[in-house]
């Protein structure tokens, strides 16, 4: 792959509420390269969405602070960034898409006037340059009759259209790095299946990186490259597409595939995670998952792991793939991991 | 194959559109327009379609929570659309529904003991001291522990939520019971937990269940009939594996091929479809998919399809197979 264009390293947001500090993101790690597919998969509450509020600095503040660690996009460190220098990047530089398209669209202004907003905010335009503009970035994402959608409000489109309304409005500075949160969750499998095939055509044809936050493994094996498996605030898992799907390495990544029912395979049971997601705490000791681990032992519940090399640029955040942890232990478990 | 417990014909829900100075109708909506079909003793009938084909509103059709335009719904022989409403309210005992959001359909001001135990007491179990035994016994059953009684909804995760929505519909020994989006607010790995649950207390209690829900695979996985609908239409009904391996309505066909699978090497032949789904209060001429379908023929602008049986037990409304 060729170079880094968004790096992520040991970001820490936390959360400053009433009941105390929860450490919603807690030392995510990780990198998008230029033109790259790279999917955060994880639960709800796993920390997710605000590693991406985090990186275009939306953390909703108080009661939310990115409290240490760096976002590094091209040279800068957007962590430390001023608001002004945000204004520019977002929407410019790096965009954003959310999972509700309803309500991330005003509804009292019509879609020529709120793409218009978004490319004159970033690009010297006359308005009338500016509109045939918001027209082809409509085309572009094949809504049909565009020089009248333009002139439309967001409640005359269905939620598809809108989706594409605000892929338009994100692609409309020609961005280096797209997030993706939840894109397709609020639509139905047919639409999703038009809106993943739009944004993997953007993707090569611009040449975009785009991050993709979602739970449905389904659409990270169609969409991604690379694949980022979040719980309970860490990254427990990283690794090509291919080789987290097929083999996972992390307790959780597993049981996480195991229990999602596959369509193109019969079995009578399927295979379940005892207990729930946790909340997050400060006071947590030991690993997030072991409560919820067939494979716990001791340590698990005293240490907290670090992220272990599981392979070429593999790594799984579990006792058992570290090299220092004596055979007897890990061995046995590993080989019935593996199995 | 068994008796039938339910059988649905002709069932229709037209909603009307009001407008105008005098709020006079002006038009309508066919939600859920000619569904026929029959649920066997001890099956579980799954229905799937996308967001507004009326698959939630055939589900509360049959139980005339929303009462039914016309068409005949009949539960053991009985044809349940003319009953009045006390007759009605006592075989909702044999009826039950389990809802998709587990956070809107508890009450948050009463302990789970109450919710529980209120469809108890409105089925005739007076003594307060039996009900809170039977409602130990239902959390113990659907995987919660007894003392979970006094606390309030809000004291629980969404699948243990879930849970007591289960427990619920269960109290009065049930003969049906109708999910609508079980699942679909719970995460992947308790969502596993549920559909295991559910289908653990179907051979239990010998349930039969209709099971509604978008998602083509957790549908696939506890289902043995499964059901198609598109704009208030059923379009398809077979056994799951034939539907799912031989699917004949070009709708289902597009449905299956967009469903994202988990799996690198599964990368079908997807057929996109053009557009959105119409407007069900105007919906289209002849075949409601003849705008969206790829194999549309000039008849099917023109003529309704007939929902009818093409090979064995495998229904199709389609002009393809005429």
């Amino acid at each position: 792959m060729s170079d880094v264009i968004l790096e992520l390293e040991d970001l820490h947001t936390h959360f400053f509420t009433d009941s105390g500090e929860v450490p919603a993101v807690d030392g995510v790690s990780f990198k998008v390269h230029k033109g790259e597919v790279v999917g955060v998969v994880g639960e709800s509450g796993c920390g997710k969405s605000v590693t991406s509020l985090s990186i275009m600095q939306l953390v909703p503040s108080p009661p939310g602070r990115i409290v240490s660690g760096q976002i590094n996009f091209k040279d800068e460190n957007l962590a430390q960034a001023s608001e002004k220098r945000m204004r520019q990047i977002r929407g410019n530089e790096i965009s954003m898409i959310f999972q509700e398209p309803m309500t991330s669209l005003d509804p009292l202004f019509t879609i020529g006037n709120q793409l218009i907003e978004a490319i004159r905010m970033h690009r010297k335009m006359s308005k009338k340059e500016a509109k045939r503009k918001a027209i082809d970035m409509l085309n572009l994402v094949g809504i049909p009759r565009s020089s009248e959608v333009v002139d439309e409000y967001p409640h005359q489109l269905s939620g598809g259209m809108r989706q594409r309304v605000m892929i338009a409005m994100a692609m409309s500075c020609d961005p280096e790095v797209l997030i993706a949160d939840e894109p397709t969750t609020a639509l139905d499998v047919t639409i999703q299946a038009q809106i993943l095939d739009l944004m993997r055509d953007l993707n090569k044809e611009h040449n975009t990186g785009i991050l993709l936050i979602t739970h449905d493994l389904g659409v990270v094996a169609e969409m991604c490259d690379r694949v980022v498996v979040m719980y309970a605030g860490q990254v427990v898992e990283e690794g090509t597409v291919r080789e987290i799907l097929k083999d996972p390495k992390h307790p959780y990544t597993k049981g996480l595939i195991r229990s999602l029912p596959k369509i193109h395979e019969k079995e009578q049971k399927l295979y379940s995670i005892p207990g729930t997601v946790p909340k997050v705490s400060m006071e947590q000791v030991g690993c997030r998952f072991a409560p919820r681990c067939e494979y716990a032992f001791d340590r698990c519940f005293s240490e907290d792991p670090e992220l272990y090399d599981a392979g070429v640029e593999r790594s799984s955040r579990c006792f058992l793939y570290d090299d220092n942890e004596e055979q007897e232990a890990g061995s046995h478990v590993e080989s019935d991991l593996r199995s | 194959m068994s008796n039938p417990i339910l059988e649905v014909n002709n069932l229709k829900k037209y909603f009307d559109v009001k407008g105008g100075v005098f709020g006079r109708k002006v038009g309508e909506v066919k939600a859920v327009d000619d569904v026929t079909f029959t649920v066997n003793e001890g099956e579980i009938l799954g229905i799937v379609g996308e967001s507004g084909c009326g698959k939630s509103t055939t589900g509360k059709a049959l139980l005339r929570l929303i009462e039914p335009t016309d068409g005949e719904v009949k539960f053991e022989d009985q044809d349940i659309t003319q009953l009045d409403d006390e007759a009605m309210r006592k075989l909702r005992k044999d009826m039950q529904i389990i809802f998709q959001d587990p956070y809107a359909s508890l009450n948050p001001r009463h302990t789970v003991e109450k919710i529980v135990g209120e469809p108890l007491l409105v089925h005739g179990m007076k003594s307060a001291e039996e009900r809170k035994k039977r409602v130990k016994e239902l959390l113990e059953v659907v995987g919660l522990r007894p003392f979970h009684a006094s606390r309030y909804p809000h004291q629980f995760s969404g699948g243990q939520r879930q849970r007591i929505g289960i427990a619920r519909a269960l109290a009065n020994n049930p003969k049906l019971i109708i999910c609508d989006e079980p699942v679909s607010a719970l995460d992947v790995s308790v969502q596993s937990q549920i559909l295991n649950l559910m289908s653990d207390l179907r051979d239990e209690f010998n349930l039969t269940y209709i099971f509604i829900a978008h998602d083509l695979s957790v549908v696939k996985h506890i289902s043995d009939r499964v059901g198609v609908m598109y704009l208030g239409k059923l379009v398809e009904l077979a056994d799951k594996d034939e539907l799912y391996e031989n699917p004949k309505h070009p709708y289902t066909q597009a449905l299956l091929s967009a469903v994202p699978v988990a799996d690198p090497d599964v990368i079908g032949d997807r057929v996109i479809l053009e557009g959105d789904v119409p407007s069900p209060s105007n919906p289209p001429t002849g075949c409601p998919f003849h705008t969206r379908c790829p194999a549309a023929m000039d008849i099917c602008s023109e003529v309704k399809p007939e929902f009818k049986e093409d090979s064995d037990q495998h229904y199709v409304a389609c002009h393809l197979y005429d």
